[in-house]
């Protein structure tokens, strides 16, 4: 095969990437599947945190390692909106992934959070959620129900957790 | 060079796969830890890495197939 | 002569556009580095500056933008043997752009350089795309280079391009890569390049030589002649694994090559990256290049215009060559500048020695064809800082 001619296939390849690979990070109510998983995790500052003790209020899960550069840029906008959010029936969560948490209080000792963080260090939330791509970000209604699973993240993906949020506190 | 003919036309039938055979990811998004790790990029000093990839091309007979994409953590 | 390094100049490209697209699903990170780069051996000194500056624009673009110089003293065994020392500077501007979507990268980028008797423009397009759950990596590239070649000759008004000489040089070239995610702690490569090259290819300064009794030395000197196409194929595998025992990595690389020219090489090379404290990361490498000669090479040719196409290009000759080189690079902060995330000194010295199988070292007597074969030890030293912002 000549260089013509692989770039004559290259290119009919690439055309097949960008029709047939898309890069979709939300999925929407519809696809979500119904009750969140029920789990219990050690929280930082001792105690355990158990999803059902937050039946009644809009959660925001967001799964995050100290390691990824988006989780990093996100947490931030993370804090402010459980700032703005909190006293409308709303709470963060930050789960974080890793096995060893010493990367993760020292990037939380250097950007401080108010929400509560839990440590999935057997990354048994991870699977239970099935967590297909970091950050992974889940929002559940004031009914344990799963309403919305967005990867990764890009400035201005919050508009999207924010839309979602607000129509979730007005139920 | 025939084998070098398969190779590309397999990799090149890659992304078509994708989109017919989803295949389950056997490391997890969480489990890329060592992989985000700097010391594990291919190329952590690109500057550095092409200067020197110059100085062996100026002197060989044998050119190309020096770089490579992709690895890290996988985020977004 | 300094030909011998612009015609390869365009392959510097090959590096940093594969860096730019490392990437696929994220923009590769805002940084600049200023480097000083100097190779001495075999009688030739080249060094000079390169430096990369990097920036994300917006979240979707990534420009970047190199400047590089190679200073050039020569007075190399080449030089020697058929005239006098010379100097040299090349430089060359690249500039590139990635633009991210979705889980794939996009690259576009041009390359000028320029030396005052080559000139060497190249453009190049990349693609990277991430897929099964961004395990896999596949990526494409492709480069087209135009070249004129000149050729300097000495007059009253000193060195200028001789009119009665131009000639050009095209190249195109294409590459396909996968990087595979192995496991959690082990990376994988495959990597092919089909290089293709037409004009005029080769120096228009070097001769190659022949077998002449009546000659004092027993040879005369003759312009080399080259096929004017040049087709290429490499493959390289590559391994990099994370140790399980304590904080380092560990690479391996092999690649094969072989061309229209009848040259196949093999290249193996291992690498060790060992951090250490919280600010030192230590490399080390080893690198084993062979390489049997091209089908029109010879040191010494039975008789003028022995054969079609002829060349001494002693990088076209058998032989093998050993690179060890170590590297150190030390992080820093400065808390008075809050818009520098981190910053790194770094070092690192390359030691490449080289055998040849059958080129002589005509500077050292006694008669054609009996000298000793050639070796050429070089130093190559990089001292640079990066920033990453």
């Amino acid at each position: 095969m000549n260089f013509h001619q692989y770039r004559s296939l290259s290119l009919a390849v690439l055309a097949a990437c960008v029709l047939l690979v898309p890069g979709r990070a939300t999925e929407a109510a519809a696809d979500a599947r119904g009750p969140a998983p029920e789990f219990k995790l050690p929280l930082r500052g001792g105690k355990d945190l158990s999803l059902s003790q937050l039946r009644g209020q809009v959660v925001m899960l967001n799964f995050w390692a100290s390691w990824c550069g988006p989780c990093r840029q996100e947490m931030p906008l993370l804090e402010s909106i459980q700032k703005k959010y909190k006293p409308l029936g709303f709470t963060m969560v930050g789960v974080n992934v890793e096995p060893d948490s010493a990367q993760a209080e020292k990037f939380l000792q250097q950007t401080p959070v108010s929400f509560p963080v839990a440590f999935d260090r057997s990354s048994s939330v991870s699977k239970l959620f099935r967590v297909k791509g970091m950050p992974s970000t889940v929002i559940v209604d004031r009914n344990g129900n799963t309403r919305m699973i967005h990867q990764g993240y890009k400035p201005g993906d919050e508009n999207v957790y924010l839309d979602q949020i607000r129509s979730l506190l007005r139920e | 060079m025939r084998p070098a003919r398969y190779l590309v036309l397999l990799v090149l039938a890659l992304p078509v796969l994708t989109a017919c055979a989803p295949i389950e990811p056997w490391v997890k998004p969480y489990e890329r830890e060592k992989l985000a790790d700097p010391i594990m990029a291919f190329e952590r000093n690109p500057v550095s890495g092409s200067y020197l990839d110059h100085v062996f091309e100026s002197r060989e007979g044998a050119r190309g197939a020096s770089g490579s994409a992709g690895g890290g953590c996988g985020c977004n | 002569m300094a030909r011998q390094f612009a015609n390869k100049a365009p392959l510097i490209v090959g590096s940093l556009a594969a860096a730019s697209a490392a990437f696929a699903g994220v923009l590769p990170e805002d940084r600049a580095d200023a480097l000083y780069h100097r190779y001495q051996g075999g009688g030739i000194t080249i060094s000079g500056p390169s430096v990369l500056v990097r920036k994300k624009i917006g979240e979707q673009f990534s420009v970047s933008a190199n400047y590089y110089v190679d200073m050039v003293s020569s007075a190399s065994i080449d030089v020697v043997s058929t005239a006098s020392p010379y100097s040299e500077r090349r430089t060359q501007y690249s500039l590139g752009v990635d633009y991210l979507r979705g889980k794939s990268t996009w690259s576009v980028g041009y390359i000028n350089s320029a030396e005052s008797d080559y000139k060497a423009k190249t453009i190049y397009f990349g693609v990277s795309q991430d897929m099964f759950g961004d395990l896999t990596t596949v990526s494409f590239g492709f480069r087209r280079g135009q070249n004129d070649v000149l050729r300097n000759i000495n007059t009253a008004q000193g060195k200028i391009n001789d009119p009665a000489f131009a000639r050009e040089a095209a190249t195109r070239a294409f590459s396909v890569g996968v990087t595979q995610v192995l496991t959690r702690r082990l990376l994988g490569s495959l990597n092919y390049e089909l290089i293709t090259d037409e004009g005029f290819l080769n120096s228009p300064y070097r001769s190659d030589r022949f077998a002449d009794p009546t000659a004092p030395t027993g040879f005369r000197y003759e312009s080399e002649v080259y096929p004017a196409t040049h087709t290429s194929h490499a493959v390289a595998a590559r391994l990099k694994y994370s140790l399980p025992w304590w904080r380092a990595s560990v690479d391996g690389q092999y690649r094969f090559f072989t061309d229209s020219w009848n040259i196949k090489s093999n290249t193996l090379q291992l690498g060790y990256t060992h951090p250490l404290g919280r600010s030192w990361i230590l490399d080390a490498s080893a690198r084993y290049y062979q390489q049997t000669q091209a089908s029109f090479y010879a040191d010494l040719f039975p008789r003028a215009n022995a054969q079609n196409f002829r060349s001494r290009d002693k990088e076209l000759a058998t032989y093998d060559a050993i690179t060890v080189g170590l590297g150190a690079s030390w992080e820093f902060r400065i808390q008075r500048a809050p818009w520098l995330d981190r910053g790194t000194l770094n070092l690192r010295v390359d030691h490449m020695m080289i055998n040849y199988d059958n080129f002589r070292d005509v500077t050292k007597g006694p008669r054609g064809g009996q000298e000793p074969l050639y070796k050429l030890n070089s130093n190559i030293i990089e001292f640079y800082i990066s920033a990453w912002y």
